[in-house]
């Protein structure tokens, strides 16, 4: 039985990630008590947030933001889960979370699993559920030690607000800075601005892959994005040749993208780029492929050249909407 | 200096992959490449260690059987020699048995430096390289995008949700890289000539002095709900009608 469930409430902006709300979600349907650490935010205010989805206390650890996360929060969370009584960690499959879980698991002695879209109740323990071949398969499986350590995939689940609010506790921990392992400091922030909708937020995600023919041409992508008031994205082949930053990635090993439409240009479907897309609402999929496994699961798919289709599509959103 | 690459040899992605009912493991193909996750992390080594004048640079993989011709690739990109773990007892290891056996393995070098890739291509778990650090008691710098050598300070540039941190801390370290980082080298011909011949450290748990016990384990692999192709239309000059028919029927324009 899981009676406590500890989940990193990571901070995005100058809030909470929305992820924290399905993680909140998923570990209240199976866990009576449910304590959220929180960190560089207002502790109350992401407190307030927190009680509609029904966690039941929260610690603040106030600002770590001159260190990387992983080693002052994993230490400090490892104290959370040994004074609540804690049988399951949930946090989010991000940068922070990873780094985070990984060393609360060496802390603790206990294994971990990632990428997890859905963890239910099975026999008093766990089933934890991931994709593999591209979301082809679900695997199921359960972890054998005292302590459940699951990191989740953004958008796997919906936040759902609780039948009624809580009011969780707030308390302040504090997180000692002197372990040797903790000497990363951080030197500077730079945020690349990206116009639009957020990646994994969007309605709308249009994506290239190689069959675009060069990095230039990806100057299309953007441009319909922006007529369609979307997001960019790319395969994992761009973003290993440099055309453009790991942050545009969709996939296993990138972005799980859950929009309305996902329009895949030149992309043809790698199992890697599939797993990441394709619980999107409508997939339209451009390729010169017609066998592209991407047009397997495409709603629309047309086969041709994304190079020369690109600018008529282009031209025909413009007419239509007299951008 | 030593810099330790983390190297993890599966099979060939772009073969058909099956699942072995039995074990609930992953079919092994009969030929293991290199994953090219980690060809970034091999060149990143080669670089650092040219720059710091000279250093070596040691692959380190894990496998539960004898497995070396992936390794291969990566001594023939330039790397001076490898350790490949193999006990029959990894089968089916988990991300924190992994990190132990190659924290393990570093220590046993006596390495500096630790490189790895974000995540493996077929388990992308994800955790390895921060396990392999919090093991060794050393800072991860994880998910960088740019790595330099500054003397014994390690500066990178830390992959973020909306950007990138610049991210140091002095050696010893563990820095996982992100794909994309570099362009890494083609193994040349004398290259995988001389790679022949480089030496290669096989070892049992035994001989780390380590026993495992996986805690996890797969109870079922099921099919998971397919989508099916909808409507394929060739383009004959005039497809963008189509998807802008498509746009108007799911109200996006």
């Amino acid at each position: 039985m899981i009676t406590n469930c500890v989940i990193l409430a990571e901070p995005q902006g100058t809030g909470i990630a929305p992820v924290a709300l399905e993680l909140a979600t998923l570990a209240r349907g199976i866990s009576e008590q449910v304590t959220a650490v929180v960190f560089d935010v207002d502790a109350q205010a992401a407190a307030e947030t927190l009680a509609v989805y029904g966690v039941t206390s929260v610690v603040s650890l106030g600002d770590t933001s001159s260190h990387l996360p992983g080693v002052p929060v994993a230490d400090a969370m490892r104290e959370v889960v040994d004074r609540v009584g804690a049988n399951a960690v949930f946090v989010a499959q991000s940068y922070t979370g990873r780094d985070v879980l990984a060393r609360l698991s060496v802390l603790l002695d206990a294994p971990v699993l990632t990428n997890a879209v859905n963890v239910r109740e099975d026999d008093g323990g766990l089933v934890v559920e991931n994709l593999v071949f591209g979301g082809e398969k679900v695997v199921s499986s359960k972890i054998t030690a005292p302590i459940q350590l699951i990191a989740i995939r953004p958008k796997s689940v919906a936040a759902e607000a609780a039948p009624s609010a809580t009011q969780p506790s707030v308390t302040e921990q504090s997180v000692s800075a002197n372990s040797q392992a903790n000497r990363a400091v951080i030197v500077s922030s730079h945020v690349e601005e990206r116009q639009g909708p957020k990646l994994d937020e969007a309605e709308v995600v249009v994506s290239g892959g190689r069959g675009l023919g060069n990095a230039d041409n990806y100057r299309y992508i953007e441009e319909l994005a922006n007529l369609l008031h979307g997001a960019t994205g790319a395969s994992r082949a761009i973003v290993d040749a440099g055309w453009v930053p790991y942050a545009y990635q969709v996939g296993q090993t990138g972005k799980t993208v859950k929009p309305n439409l996902y329009l895949a240009v030149g992309i043809s479907g790698a199992t890697q780029h599939m797993v990441g897309m394709k619980g999107a609402k409508n997939i339209i999929a451009i390729n010169k492929d017609k066998d592209a496994p991407i047009l397997q699961i495409a709603d629309l798919g047309v086969v041709g050249d994304a190079q020369k289709l690109l600018p008529r599509l282009i031209e025909a959103i413009r007419q239509k909407t007299g951008a | 200096m030593k810099v330790a690459v983390c190297v993890k040899q599966i099979s060939d992605p772009s073969e058909a992959q099956t699942i072995d009912p039995t074990s609930m493991c992953l079919n092994r193909g009969a030929k293991a490449i290199l994953d090219d996750s980690d060809a970034y992390g091999v060149e990143i080594a080669l670089r650092l260690a040219e720059v710091a004048g000279g250093a070596e640079v040691v692959l380190i993989s894990m496998a539960p059987n004898q497995e070396v011709q992936g390794v291969r690739t990566g001594l023939a990109m330039g790397a001076t020699s490898a350790v490949v773990v193999s006990d029959p007892q990894l089968a089916g290891a988990d991300a924190l048995t992994t990190a132990k056996v190659l924290a393990s393995v570093v220590k046993r070098i006596d390495a500096d430096l630790v490189i790895a890739a974000t995540e493996s291509t077929d388990g992308y778990t994800g955790t390895v390289p921060a396990q392999v650090a919090a093991l060794l008691g050393w800072p991860a710098l994880t998910f960088a995008k740019q790595i330099e050598l500054r003397g014994s300070t390690l500066s990178i540039q830390r992959q973020t949700e909306d950007g990138y941190d610049v991210v140091e801390a002095d050696l010893p370290g563990v820095v996982s890289v992100t794909a994309g980082v570099v362009e890494p080298r083609y193994p040349s011909f004398k290259g995988i000539m001389s790679a022949k011949s480089k030496p290669v450290e096989q070892l049992s748990l035994g001989d780390l002095g380590l026993s495992v016990a996986i805690d996890e384990k797969v109870l079922a692999v099921n099919d998971a709900e397919a989508r099916t192709a909808g409507q394929i239309v060739e383009d004959d000059g005039s497809a963008e009608a189509e998807i802008m028919n498509y746009l108007a029927q799911i109200k996006v324009l």
